[in-house]
């Protein structure tokens, strides 16, 4: 680390752009959701451990700080989902043009934001809390 | 690369270049990208259906072994996605060498403890009377 020479111009020097922007929140979400597995795990151990742990997790995930955990979840979820399916795609070697990759980016931000709209309300319609 | 032209002499001599591994990582990670997709809209649903109802709707969904095999592949898949996406994240932010091992270390234990969590309580709750 003490070589002398220049480096390449830090991250603050660039405007912000949508696709660094997407590119960046593509690894955040990833790391979060790395985080939220444990949420999954412990839902079914939670179930296995039996009733009365299953109920304490519910309690938990039914107050108010369960529930935005959970939504952040969903929409990491979400994203990370439709924009790694955009991944794949540009490693097919399609969709590399600068307008395809805004007009992708566009559609990944709308997607991810109908899919939390629709998981949220079929989720809370159907519940019983 | 065998190509000759793309390497210097110096690069040769000293026997740098490829790690020869970078393609199995690559790989893996899009694999077990591919095979999340279908699985967790599967669980997104499964979710929403189970959310607010008791341990008995979960014991029930789990006594199908289908919804408990596709679970378990879920578990395994997202796990092994975990590991390799937290070890490129390691690797691009944690530049000590004895900090990154420890941290590439403990980032695979804790996800070989948490998958198997995860995949027993599937199997008890699955198996269970």
């Amino acid at each position: 680390m003490s070589d002398p020479r220049p480096l390449s111009p830090h991250l603050q020097i660039y405007r912000w752009q949508l696709t660094s922007v997407m590119s960046i929140l593509h690894r955040a979400s990833g790391i979060a959701l790395a985080v939220g597995a444990i949420l999954l795990v412990s839902w079914i151990g939670a179930a296995s451990d039996g009733a009365e742990s299953y109920a304490a997790f519910q309690h938990f995930m039914g107050s108010w700080f369960g529930l935005l955990l959970l939504f952040g979840w969903s929409v990491a979820l979400f994203y990370h989902l439709c924009n790694g399916v955009r991944h794949l795609w540009w490693d097919t070697g399609r969709g590399l043009e600068l307008k395809s990759v805004y007009a992708s980016g566009y559609a990944v931000l709308a997607a991810t934001a109908a899919l939390t709209v629709v998981a949220w309300v079929a989720g809370l319609s159907g519940g019983s809390h | 690369m065998s190509d000759a032209r793309l390497r210097s002499p110096l690069g040769r001599a000293i026997g740098l270049g490829s790690a020869k591994e970078g393609v199995q990582h690559w790989w893996a990670q899009r694999l077990t990208a591919i095979v999340l997709v279908p699985l967790v809209l599967w669980l997104v649903i499964e979710v929403i259906q189970l959310a607010g109802a008791d341990r008995s709707a979960l014991v029930a969904w789990l006594h199908n072994p289908m919804s408990a095999v596709l679970l378990i592949v879920l578990l395994v898949a997202i796990f092994y996605h975990i590991a390799l996406g937290l070890q490129v994240v390691i690797e691009d932010y944690v530049h000590d060498e004895a900090w990154k091992l420890t941290a590439l270390i403990a980032m695979r234990a804790l996800c070989v403890l948490f998958v198997l969590r995860g995949v027993l309580a599937v199997l008890k709750l699955a198996l269970g009377a």
